[in-house]
């Protein structure tokens, strides 16, 4: 945890949060990205996320035109990016202002003095400069000239003056890598791949990346570097991923697994587009990503695809969420096997597309017409979205059903490092493909998870309809009979629940009994995780059960949530988690832990907040 | 196609009783598909008809293929969707006014400028059937339905103009009471390679009967019908005189020998002509109206394109893996 880690020596730290903040155009990704990497290489374990404005290119030097990304490296497991900051760097007054609220004092604070003109600061509401009205006193402030002293060393490179200042960005990242001692080598491989066409570029990022590391080892003012050791991380080959291309890889290495093309249907949205991104990069896969004229068409789309012997899937957020559940019905009345992601975003309506939140899960359990139960599975990290992605594939494609996949903006723009899979190491996939014509219907099932048979366009012998209409529970023809219909809606619900015997228990984290469980779902997991252990190590009976698989739940759910005193739900919304458990495990003594700010929770606020439960007389909810 | 059987229209139909109203050229046009699809040369097992909601859209219930019955509006975007996933499939769209035109709009103006290789038949029976009679986009204004019983205010879309604006490749208009010319009109359609738009003119005996009576009657439609067909003169009329010819930017009506007019002077039809400014005039007539296939220019499908495309992508990534993908880029081994 980065909020009381030890100082082992002078120089030694087990984590280090740092956020890069300037104008979106300053390459704060980047450089997070570049610090990340080395990281990684260095072998630490590292988490991310960046945090950008939604204007593409909002104005330079404005406060809402800042751009962020914090990382933390550590020399143990982690999973999140941390909560407190060891070092922020500021780029230009506006990125100061809006962030030095998270700093604490007598942490580092990096910015540029040649940002802090007078323009500058009045964009940024400063009346003062901040540089010299005494106002940082409480930081440790490292305030260097970055943009003059990148242009100096690049003056004989004959480049304008707006392509110099294009390399300040790798002048701060080289006082950083001197200040924690990272090796500068990763970087300057990374410059000669990425701009091999301009050896130009290679040689001013080059030189600027150099220039402050020179410049940090000859500032006085940074009496001591610091060393992050390696974590203990797991032998192997590793990969920095990021949530949506972990998601979109998932689908990949299903539809290899299960012998099928993959087809996406899809419709930009932030911040699942990067899936789309992904995805179109790989025909050579047989992966058919078709962009459509709306949500609507891509889930259509995916559904005729899906009638024709695809993989087929749609990727989406919230809004987009909404417009695709009149056909979600349709796939889940047909049985069609699907997968739906759902990155979701701050809502309601357009809401805050670049932020995180956890609000669309009673949408994505119930917006539907009539009852219309399908599987509701989500990822917890980066990384896991592989899983989960492979997971919802392999569940649709053997329970002939719809699966809604839940990820959110904080894991799919989140990196960490991956123990990278290969396809042999993955779970078979067995598809219920159709054989014998003979007296067959589209609604032959599987006796034991219900699923029916699986046949497709192309097929001799098993040509047949499906539609919308309410249908004989043996034929399949059209049929509203009552008895009928209600036998149908308890059968699709059925084949729903018994998934339940396909899927993992739920596993306890810490205490597996005693005062307090903590309960989470998707994205939350890092965060929750590193408060849970947190509280366990220093004595306390907390555990954690946090939910990859949310309809059906894991058999033993109940048996998990009876051996504790009290319940607490934790989530990025208002308590909808909370009401599904309430509904359907009623009788424990639930608390709930609610944020809606856009935000991912603090480890010190969740730490609280479970001290505040287990002391509680009666119900708090928060 | 190898190996394709001899079908008969009876290996078409499926054990589903039809449900339509008595008299509702529904019959006349599943009878007509039924009746074409011997002909086209397609295996059974590879034909898929998808439709929206509407009467119209029950039709797959009762053809011996595959078949969805979809949702409202997105028949064209489910069967898009079929088609990526499997090109050599022959993939039709079963579509009504409301479905295609209303709610559905946005849909097939874009798998008509994509050039779907499929077909969509569109039932315009200026009306919506299914929910008992209120006016659709078709409707014609001062047309008085459930929902407009003081007559209709809103100004109709004409199919055609709309579909050759959206870029139709191929555009139809036909009487939904002539077995023989639909059948031969779905074959032709089957045969162009593209998206065929085929608008047919549709009786609703419940709740618009006689829409189409003044042209589609054995009366009316000899002077107030031209069938056009490629490489022919628009001739039509009782007597076989009457013509269509260009007078400055405007299609007008002649009689040969009237006037001083020799047939010479009658338009030829050009349907394969890829500009499409005389296709929208044609369109856009109203008496006569003008049926037959009105523009077939041959184009590129998106279908073609798309497995074009990845076919190159798969040629150029000969020995990719998964395995080799996640590999791929930046890795490091602890
Ligand atoms: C989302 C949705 N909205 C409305 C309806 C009701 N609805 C069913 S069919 C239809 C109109 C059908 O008209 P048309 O497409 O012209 O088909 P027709 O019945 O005339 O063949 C309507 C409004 C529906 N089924 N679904
Ligand atoms: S309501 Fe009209 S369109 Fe529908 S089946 Fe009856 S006659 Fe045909
Ligand atoms: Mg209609």
């Amino acid at each position: 945890m980065s909020n009381n880690f030890s100082q082992k020596s002078s120089s030694e730290l087990d984590s280090v949060v740092i956020r890069f903040a300037g104008d979106s155009g300053d390459g704060m990704q980047l450089t997070g990205t570049q610090f990340a990497d080395t990281s990684a290489l260095m072998g630490n374990d590292i988490a991310t996320f960046p945090n950008y404005p939604s204007e593409i290119r909002a104005p330079q030097g404005s406060l809402f035109g800042v751009s962020g990304f914090q990382v933390q490296v550590a020399s143990q497991d982690i999973s999140t990016p941390g909560d407190d900051l060891d070092m922020l760097v500021a780029m230009n007054p506006a990125a100061l202002k809006t962030n030095l609220p998270d700093l604490a004092p007598g942490k580092m604070l990096l910015v540029d003095t040649d940002a802090f003109t007078p323009k500058n600061l009045k964009k940024a509401g400063y009346e003062t400069n901040p540089l010299e009205d005494g106002s940082l006193e409480p930081y440790r402030l490292i305030a260097a000239p970055m943009t003059s002293s990148t242009k100096a060393a690049l003056l004989d490179l004959g480049m304008d003056t707006k392509s110099m200042d294009r390399s300040k960005n790798m002048f701060t990242l080289g006082m950083i890598y001197w200040i924690y001692g990272r090796s500068m080598d990763h970087t300057i491989e990374f410059f000669q791949k990425k701009f091999k066409k301009k050896p130009i570029v290679i040689e001013a990022n080059t030189r600027a990346l150099k220039a402050g590391n020179v410049y940090a080892e000859n500032l006085e003012l940074i009496a001591t570097t610091y060393q992050v050791r390696p974590a203990q991380l797991k032998k192997g080959k590793y990969r920095i991923i990021m949530g949506n291309q972990a998601t979109a890889w998932g689908f990949i290495a299903a539809a290899k697994k299960a012998n099928k093309e993959l087809f996406l249907g899809s419709y930009p949205i932030t911040p699942a587009s990067d899936i789309l991104h992904e995805l179109v990069k790989h025909p050579e896969f047989r992966v058919k990503s078709f962009q459509a004229e709306d949500e609507i068409a891509g889930v259509a789309s995916t559904i005729g695809a899906s009638f024709a012997g695809d993989l087929a899937i749609t990727t989406t957020s919230g809004p987009g969420l909404a417009l695709k559940g009149e056909a979600i019905g349709l796939a889940m009345i047909t049985e069609m096997p699907m997968v739906i992601v759902n990155v979701q975003r701050g809502g309601p309506s357009t809401g805050m597309p670049t932020k995180t939140e956890q609000s669309d899960l009673m949408q994505a359990m119930y917006g539907r017409n009539g009852e219309s139960p399908v599987i509701v599975v989500a990822a917890h990290s980066p990384s896991h979205c592989f899983d989960m992605a492979f997971e919802a594939s392999k569940l649709a494609l053997e329970h002939m059903t719809p699966v809604i996949l839940m990820t959110d903006g904080y894991i799919a723009n989140g990196s960490e490092p991956w123990l990278i899979k290969k396809l042999a190491d993955l779970p078979t996939i067995t598809t219920n493909i159709a054989k014998n014509p003979e007296g067959w219907t589209p609604y032959t099932r599987d006796k034991d998870s219900l699923a029916r048979e699986w046949a497709y366009p192309g097929m001799e012998g098993f040509e047949h309809r499906v539609g919308g209409l309410e249908k004989n529970v043996q034929t399949g023809n059209v049929n509203m009979q009552p008895m009928n219909h209600e036998e149908m809606v308890k059968l699709r619900a059925e084949k729903v629940k018994r998934v339940e015997n396909y899927i993992p228990d739920l596993e306890v984290e810490g205490a597996q009994e005693g005062d307090l469980l903590v309960v989470g779902w998707g994205g939350t997991y890092g965060a929750l995780h590193t408060a849970v252990q947190s509280a366990f190590g220093v004595g306390k009976k907390v555990g954690l059960a946090h939910f990859n698989y949310i309809n059906p739940m894991p058999k033993n759910t109940a048996e998990v949530l009876k051996k504790f005193k009290k319940i607490v739900v934790c989530e990025l919304n208002a308590g909808q988690f909370y009401k599904i458990l309430l509904a359907e495990h009623p009788g424990h003594n639930y608390f709930k832990y609610n944020k809606v700010q856009g935000l991912p929770f603090t480890i010190q606020e969740l730490m609280n907040r479970f001290d505040q439960v287990i002391a509680a007389e009666k119900v708090v909810n928060v | 196609m190898t190996d394709v059987k001899k079908y008969t229209f009876k290996d078409f139909a499926s054990d589903q009783e039809v449900r339509w109203c008595p008299g509702c050229d529904d019959y006349v046009i599943l009878r007509a598909v039924q009746k074409a699809l011997p002909e086209i040369g397609r295996k059974k097992e590879d034909v898929v008809f998808i439709s929206g909601i509407g009467c119209s859209s029950r039709f797959p219930y009762y053809m011996n293929t595959y078949g969805v019955h979809s949702i409202h509006g997105r028949a064209a975007a489910v069967a898009t969707g079929t088609k990526l996933a499997n090109p050599d499939l022959s993939v039709w769209v079963i579509t009504g006014d409301g479905d295609a035109l209303a709610i559905g709009g946005n849909h097939t103006i874009h798998a008509i400028r994509r050039n779907v290789d499929m077909n969509v038949i569109l039932f315009n029976n200026e009306i919506y059937g299914l929910t008992k009679g209120q006016f659709s986009p078709t409707s014609l204004l001062g047309q008085k339905t459930k929902t407009s019983p003081f007559g209709n205010t809103q100004p109709p879309f004409n199919p055609g103009e709309l579909a050759i604006g959206a870029h139709a490749r191929f555009f139809a208009r036909i009487s939904g009471n002539k077995p023989k010319e639909l059948s031969a009109m779905f074959i032709q359609a089957e045969q162009f390679k593209g998206l065929s738009f085929i608008e047919v003119l549709q009786n609703c005996v419940i709740f618009n009967d006689g829409a189409f009576d003044k042209f589609n009657s054995k009366e009316t439609r000899p002077d107030n019908q031209v069938y056009v067909e490629h490489g022919k003169k628009m001739i039509f009329g009782h007597d076989n005189n009457k013509g269509l010819r260009l007078n400055g930017l405007k299609l007008e009506v002649v009689t040969i020998g009237e006037n001083g007019v020799t047939e010479d002077d009658i338009l030829v039809h050009d349907a394969h002509e890829p500009d499409p400014t005389l296709h929208f005039m044609l369109t856009r007539m109203e008496n006569p109206i003008v049926t037959g296939v009105i523009r077939a220019v041959e184009d590129m499908s998106f279908d073609e394109r798309f497995v074009g495309q990845m076919e190159e992508r798969i040629a150029a990534g000969k020995g990719v893996t998964f395995d080799s993908l996640v590999e791929s880029g930046e890795t490091y081994t602890l």
